[in-house]
């Protein structure tokens, strides 16, 4: 059944060339463990992948129920996560994940940088990797703010007053994050379009980048 | 002949045609970037809109009266209207009022210059006379100047002395130090 469904389209589309294209390729045997063990360094940039997708996931998921503005996002938080089916499970994906994602960038750019992958002809990818891991920084400290608890208050007064002591540009950068004079209402709202739509949209165009790159210039070779 | 002949002149009046393609490609290119660039405008104007909305210069808000004020500082707390976007919330303020040598009243903002916890006078046991941080022990003198850890000295709040009553602005950076 299956199978003819898939036969139908393709006589019409033409689109077993394209999925070969994207996922049809060898794994060369230096970065699989299955060869060597100690290739599963070689795995932490599917993991970082497969861990942003959950937070993509989860993260829609909590838009249905959480609604940014200080007097409801707490409450919203609390409801979501106790009364609602499955609420500390969704809610935990995204919380646990938001540290897991950074801590497997990291152990990725530690086998990039190891294994010297980031040289030529390979420099372009090290920086737009770079540009993935500030994005990815941004979506943690945007998202810390989204509970409005006093953690994430506190942590983005800090954060925001540690942004604003940049020489000559501070002032302008502590206005424009916290949308006005104080860390309140518009800041949460701010926090929030940044970190369901600006930067998740960021991303994806850096991922799309990160990955072009990668197939056309396939796996660096081994030590 | 003389058509032959014609022929030089010609070429010197020559002038550097714009291709019907380069013609083409400056018209899109250019309604293309109209066509973006105009709502990307009023966006990025309303996006930076509170960096160009003038501050909002506190009000003289009603503290404390003069009588209760010495020489050692002391924590009072007022209330001022704060608009918050669409919300407008009564703010519990603190300050740290005292008299100089002279007699003059001044009133400093507890929010740490380091990086913005709570400071309190005598806070800490091995510094007396002093204001404390308890984050990352930043201390500061009677008048807010910084002793150590924190870069700058405590802000300061303008004071207004009217029928016996001490009234604060919002604060404005140290001018006793
Ligand atoms: C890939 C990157 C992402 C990271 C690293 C990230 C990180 C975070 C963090 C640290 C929190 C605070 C969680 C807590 O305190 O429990 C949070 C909350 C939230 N995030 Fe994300 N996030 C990501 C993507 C997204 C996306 C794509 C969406 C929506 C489309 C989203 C929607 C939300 C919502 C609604 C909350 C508030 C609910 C809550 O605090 O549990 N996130 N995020
Ligand atoms: S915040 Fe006061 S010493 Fe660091």
């Amino acid at each position: 059944m299956l199978k003819k469904m898939y036969n139908w389209i393709d006589e019409r589309l033409d689109i077993t060339p394209m999925w070969r294209d994207v996922a049809d390729h060898e794994v060369p045997e230096h970065v699989n463990p299955a060869h060597h063990f100690s290739a599963f360094v070689y795995c932490f940039g599917g993991l970082t992948f497969f861990i942003t997708i959950l937070q993509i996931l989860s993260g829609m998921f909590l838009t249905m129920y959480y609604v940014p503005d200080i007097t409801n996002a707490y409450k919203s938080v609390d409801f979501l996560q106790h009364e609602v089916a499955f609420g500390v499970i969704v809610r935990g994906m995204h919380h646990w994940g938001a540290s897991l994602v950074i801590v497997m960038m990291f152990l990725h750019t530690l086998r990039v940088f190891f294994t010297g992958s980031y040289k030529a002809p390979r420099e372009m990818n090290w920086v737009v990797g770079m540009l993935i891991f500030m994005v990815m920084l941004g979506l943690g400290f945007t998202g810390y703010l989204l509970p409005w608890d006093n953690k994430a208050y506190f942590a983005t007064k800090v954060g925001i007053q540690i942004a604003a002591s940049v020489p000559l540009l501070g002032p302008y950068i502590e206005t424009f994050l916290q949308g006005g004079s104080i860390t309140g209402a518009q800041t949460l709202t701010r926090f929030f379009a940044l970190h369901v739509f600006f930067l998740p949209g960021a991303l994806f165009a850096l991922l799309a980048g990160h990955f072009i790159m990668i197939r056309k210039q396939g796996i660096s070779g081994p030590l | 002949m003389s058509g032959e002949h014609n022929e030089q002149p010609k070429k010197s009046v020559f002038r550097k045609e714009m291709s019907r393609r380069q013609f083409l490609s400056y018209t899109l290119g250019g309604s293309g970037a109209f066509m973006v660039g105009v709502p990307l405008l009023y966006n990025v104007r309303f996006a930076v809109d509170p960096l160009l909305k003038p501050d909002a210069d506190g009000e003289y808000v009603k503290v404390v009266e003069v009588s209760e004020v010495t020489q050692e500082p002391q924590s009072f707390q007022f209330e001022r209207l704060i608009v918050d976007g669409w919300y407008k919330n009564d703010t519990t303020f603190e300050a740290w009022i005292s008299k100089d040598e002279s007699g003059n009243i001044f009133a400093l903002s507890p929010v740490c210059k380091h990086l913005g916890c709570t400071v309190k006078w005598n806070g800490s046991q091995d510094f007396s006379d002093e204001y404390f941080c308890p984050c990352h022990a930043a201390r500061y003198t009677k008048d807010g100047k910084n002793l150590t850890v924190a870069p700058a000295p405590l802000d300061e709040y303008p004071v207004k002395i009217e029928d016996g009553w001490v009234y604060l602005s919002t604060t404005k950076p140290n001018s006793r130090v």
